[in-house]
């Protein structure tokens, strides 16, 4: 559809997620082999010749084949796999970035936490962060078991209600990743996207200012669009900084006009997918929980849209 | 008229003979867009996301029911109700819809004026399955 989504699985782009695609490539070889093995030997027992079916057939070949062989190439294998992908689960310095992301049906809350864990910067479905550098996530769930993957910056991890999980993700340069909720929770569960977004510091840190500006600035009445935003109900779902939207239930629509996608990463963010999906975006996304607003005329649409495209 | 090479040219000449064909009716009673590339256009199409509106044949996800379904585009007499179904103004109204017709629900699209006959292209010879 658009840049990262969806995401490919077998091309990692930081440390975390190359260590597990490592082990994916050596777990498929080694299928492979096995399962080569097991065919050689299904061959001569339907085909082979006398001699060799009765050495298939022996106690030897159960011993090595049966035990010896599963038990040191696991072994082996599980202590590599340990090795490998040990740092993943390495302690928490404390002095990284922290992000809290909570699984929603069938979205995304982000939460940018300062020292303190307090969230300074809310948004959904969006992550920015430094290229080059660990970036930690609180991963929580408001409702359902999710889970947490962007294939080419991390292993999968589940979201689990009444628990934090914490999980390390890093980009070694700035580019656009796709993820995808990987824990079937119900409904569109499939269209439950994400996007990473990795920059170099300096413009990280450009971005992550104004928006510590925009969350501390009250907006002046915005216009027909504010009002309709209001009137329509949309507040009432949905948050907007600084104005009287207050609504925790749906994706926080501060930075709107700044995200690349809707639907929780599933569509490309323009005038057009922006009105479709607030006149009918049960179309888009069958079962998400926002209704389809028939009541709007076309005019209507493109002032909601156009408030939203400012929201940034 | 000096000839530019390419696209360019082709699509003067079909702009010149739609003028001409339509010195002599009957006119043709199919509207195709030769020039374009279909494939170039259903790209367009998914990045954009112009099925959060409309179903569009050939696209499987999603089916928009905003606006009208866009299958037999190229027997449709009027686009949006009201512009006659040439090659020339689809791909207009593709790209910039409120222009040709105010109040239009349908917002200008991010798409080049090339992508638009693509994407032109693509509904006439899909729309027609």
């Amino acid at each position: 559809m658009f840049e990262g989504w969806p995401p490919p699985v077998l091309d990692p782009a930081g440390p975390y997620a190359s260590s597990v695609t490592l082990l994916s490539w050596i777990l498929f070889a080694m299928g492979a082999g096995v399962l080569l093995v097991v065919l050689a030997a299904l061959w001569i027992a339907l085909f082979g010749r006398r001699a060799l079916q009765e050495k298939l057939g022996g106690k030897k070949v159960i011993w090595i084949g049966g035990l010896a062989f599963p038990l040191i190439v696991l072994t082996a294998l599980l202590v590599y796999g340990l090795s490998l992908t040990r740092h993943l689960s390495d302690d928490i310095a404390g002095d990284e970035m922290r992000v809290r992301i909570t699984g929603e049906m069938w979205w995304w809350r982000v939460a940018y936490l300062d020292e303190a864990g307090n969230a300074v910067i809310q948004d959904a479905n969006e992550l920015h962060i430094p290229a080059g550098q660990p970036v930690v996530l609180e991963l929580e769930s408001g409702d359902v078991i999710h889970s947490f993957w962007v294939p080419r910056l991390s292993g999968k991890l589940d979201m689990i209600p009444g628990r934090r999980n914490l999980m390390r993700i890093q980009a070694d340069a700035p580019g656009v990743f796709g993820g995808q909720c990987a824990e079937f929770c119900g409904g569109p569960h499939a269209l439950m996207g994400f996007t990473v977004i990795a920059h170099t510091p300096a413009r990280f840190a450009q971005v992550m200012q104004a928006r510590l500006r925009r969350e501390a600035t009250p907006q002046v009445a915005g216009g027909e669009g504010a009002r309709l935003f209001d009137t329509a109900g949309c507040s009432a779902c949905h948050r907007i900084a600084g104005t009287g939207a207050n609504g925790l239930a749906g994706p926080d629509l501060t930075y709107m006009g700044a995200r690349r996608t809707i639907g929780a990463g599933i569509m490309p963010n323009n005038r057009g997918t922006l009105m479709g999906w607030i006149a009918n975006s049960q179309a888009i996304k069958p079962n998400n929980r926002m209704p389809p607003y028939r009541v709007l005329s076309s005019e209507e649409l493109t002032t909601l849209a156009t408030y939203l495209e400012a929201q940034k | 008229m000096k000839l530019t090479a390419g696209r360019n040219a082709g699509f003067q000449c079909l702009v010149l003979s739609l003028a001409l064909a339509a010195c002599k009716p009957p006119p043709e009673d199919r509207q195709s867009m030769p020039l374009g590339d279909p494939a170039k256009g259903f790209a367009a199409i998914e990045r954009v996301g112009c099925g959060s509106c409309h179903t569009i044949p050939g696209l499987r996800w999603p089916k928009g029911t905003v606006g009208p379904a866009l299958n037999g585009m190229a027997e449709r007499a009027l686009i949006a109700g009201k512009l006659p179904n040439r090659p020339d103004v689809l791909a207009a109204y593709i790209r910039n819809a409120p222009a040709l017709v105010p109040g239009s629900a349908m917002p200008a699209m991010p798409v080049s004026e090339v992508e638009a006959r693509d994407i032109a292209t693509y509904l006439y010879e899909k729309g027609a399955e």
